[in-house]
């Protein structure tokens, strides 16, 4: 099989050293005129796949709703959706967070992205502290780093309170490499 | 009319040159010592790579590869779809006897010294089929689009997060978009259904057509090394010698594998079933405790059992490290001793590996360090250790239970295991001591100073002073006593 394969390109490269030129030219020609048009099709093609390679557009301002779903005092779960998002993401889309309402007007709000290795932290009352599932990180209520492995603290949402409601900027999972204070 | 049969027979030859095919493929000669049972893993993971062809192009027809769809379609193949969930469970349980099968090839290619010279290429294609087929696996978790998929596809986003410079763009490359959502499934259904499988295919093609070229390797005999000088001439001389056709002449120990792998698979699937789903993908729904497959079990180990320090080095180094090394080995140790009988390290090392991924997997299985999230009510506090107690140390025992203690500590071996277990704990700790650890926290523990009273502390900590077994004192203070006790 390696025999007749290797044969016919022999016998080319031979003509195109021994004069011949003409044959030469067009067979140039021929396989320049392949890697231009080939590059016209690749390049779209590695645009089209490689588009999410770059970094997406900052964060954006998302509303959890009226200041007063959250009493001074308490930790509380909310979900927004996603500002980026598709018609068929379903679910998916819809992303949990945790607001501190520190006095009812203070706020910390905490992705639910355990900063060890995403997964999702809850939050438990009594002890005030949030635990991960997964590997054991823990961290007090102020989101700082208390036990476990996380490398840091809980990712933190800037906040705002505008026209009643509170508002996180976000829009993407927060990781090490571009935390939610990049937003 | 069999004459007639024959004829058509010879005109599809003709046409399609299949005998001169068959003697230079299937047919052609191997030496007849690798008719043995521990050359049949190779064909046995060829096998299984058929098998999950067929099922999973068969799951295909069902599948809908949408964020929104893709949970839906799943409980429809498993419940409704007739043969839904024999068809989904062989292809769980096709890929993890893949992956088995595929281990055990490798470990015996490397014990027999198969990846020594001339056969270098051939392991390193070997290497590559390795790490395209756990990214199958992977990726194969993730078209079980349920909870665990979604947090292992989190976990996959933590990794890469933590690549230095452009990690922040290789999580969009990843998940095509800012969040784990519609076009991420998209991607990973594309790998799965596509590329992986593409690739896996051609680096099947240029591994048998190796096994062609350089010839499957010969049962290796202790004190016979490989020489570079002379290796090739002495191969084809044993093969010219005491060759066999490798079909008919040492398929059949292949054959009896493949059937036995057949009914494993068929018994598994229909025994235990598929896997999951194991609910729907919905991230604001948080009371879920995510664990990968079976196969990424000891990757959960490891990242739970490093040093926080060393994790994001080891994360991302190890596989690279790892890579290198595996596809260095052939060079590094390139001709000598074959038999693993001379080759003590060689031994050892694969022990080592199966041992060290074991024992991270029964880790895995087991989660000591996962905090139990409902331990502090649902596990009571067992009757021992609450009678006789004073009301103060009842309150104690009232404040462990409260204050989700339970969830990391253990009361007689029920509760959490991330921290010790609480039953002897005044024999390790004095009053004192024991103070200091529930307000300042430490090794590992969080501090609750903050968040327990005073009071809730002398309570707890009375409590956890009667927690000794009844022939034995708590912990003292050496110092203390001996001062007091001149």
């Amino acid at each position: 099989m390696s025999d007749t394969s290797s044969s016919p390109t022999k016998t080319g490269s031979e003509c195109c050293c021994k004069g011949s030129s003409r044959r030469g030219f067009f067979l140039t020609l021929g396989v320049g005129l392949n890697v231009v048009a080939g590059s016209l099709l690749a390049v779209p093609i590695l645009g089209y796949v490689l588009s999410s390679f770059r970094r997406q557009a900052p964060g954006q301002w998302i509303s959890l709703g009226p200041v007063g779903q959250f009493p001074s005092g308490t930790t509380r779960l909310a979900t927004y959706r996603n500002p980026v998002h598709r018609p068929w993401d379903g679910k998916t889309a819809d992303i949990p967070c945790w607001v501190r309402s520190i006095d009812g007007s203070k706020f910390q709000v905490f992705a639910i992205n355990c900063a060890h290795l995403g997964c999702p932290v809850r939050w438990f009352e009594q002890s005030r502290l949030f635990l991960c599932p997964c590997h054991g990180g823990a961290y007090y209520e102020d989101g700082s780093r208390a036990s476990g492995p996380p490398p840091r603290g809980l990712f933190e949402y800037a906040y705002k309170v505008e026209k009643g409601a509170l508002w996180v900027k976000g829009g993407f999972i927060p990781t090490l490499a571009r935390p939610l204070s990049d937003a | 009319m069999l004459r007639q049969l024959q004829q058509i027979a010879q005109w599809f030859d003709d046409r399609l040159h299949l005998t001169k095919l068959f003697a230079s493929t299937a047919g052609h000669r191997v030496p007849k010592s690798s008719g043995s049972w521990f050359y049949v893993f190779g064909s046995g993971t060829m096998l299984c790579l058929m098998l999950q062809l067929v099922t999973g192009t068969c799951l295909a027809f069902v599948y809908v590869p949408s964020a929104d769809e893709a949970y839906t379609t799943l409980e429809y193949l498993t419940y409704e779809q007739p043969l839904g969930w024999y068809l989904r469970a062989l292809h769980y349980w096709g890929s993890n006897f893949m992956l088995g099968i595929m281990s055990l090839h490798m470990a015996q290619v490397f014990l027999f010294g198969a990846y020594k010279y001339p056969r270098e290429l051939t392991w390193i294609t070997g290497v590559l089929l390795l790490f395209v087929t756990l990214g199958l696996a992977f990726t194969g978790q993730v078209m079980r689009f349920d909870q665990d998929a979604y947090w292992g596809l989190g976990i996959g986003t933590a990794i890469m997060g933590r690549v230095p410079v452009i990690g922040a763009d290789l999580v969009n490359l990843m998940l095509a978009g800012p969040i784990i959502a519609g076009e991420t499934l998209s991607r990973f259904f594309t790998l799965h259904v596509f590329i992986l499988p593409g690739t896996i295919l051609a680096l099947i093609g240029v591994h048998l057509r190796l096994v062609l070229t350089k010839g499957i390797n010969e049962y290796p005999k202790p004190g016979v090394p490989v020489q570079r000088e002379t290796y090739v001439e002495e191969y084809e001389k044993l093969v010219e010698k005491e060759g066999v056709a490798f079909v008919p002449g040492a398929i059949s120990k292949d054959l009896y594998f493949s059937a036995f792998v057949m009914f494993a698979i068929a018994t598994c699937a229909a025994v235990f079933g598929p896997k999951g789903p194991e609910g729907v993908p919905d991230p604001t729904y948080i009371q879920t405790a995510p664990q990968p497959d079976f196969f990424f079990l000891w990757v959960y180990s490891v990242a739970a059992l490093l040093p926080p320090y060393t994790e994001t080095v080891v994360l991302l180094v190890g596989p690279a490290v790892g890579v290198l090394a595996l596809l260095a080995l052939p060079f590094i140790s390139n001709t000598g001793e074959k038999s693993a009988r001379r080759r003590p390290v060689a031994v050892l090392t694969v022990l080592v590996a199966f041992l060290g991924l074991g024992l991270l997997t029964w880790a895995g299985l087991t989660s000591p360090w996962s905090p139990h999230m409902q331990a502090w009510t649902s596990d009571p506090t067992p009757a021992a250790f609450v009678k006789g107690r004073s009301p103060l140390e009842l309150q104690g025992a009232l404040v462990l239970q409260n204050k989700q203690c339970r969830n990391c500590h253990a009361l007689d071996g029920v509760g959490g295991h991330r921290g010790p277990d609480l039953s002897t704990v005044a024999t390790r700790l004095t009053r004192d001591q024991l103070v200091r650890q529930v307000i300042q926290g430490g090794g590992n523990m969080p501090a609750y100073g903050k968040n327990l009273s005073p009071a809730e502390v002398d309570a707890l900590v009375a409590f956890m002073m009667t927690l000794h077994p009844a022939n034995e004192l708590p912990a003292r203070d050496a110092t203390l006593s001996a001062r007091r006790s001149p």
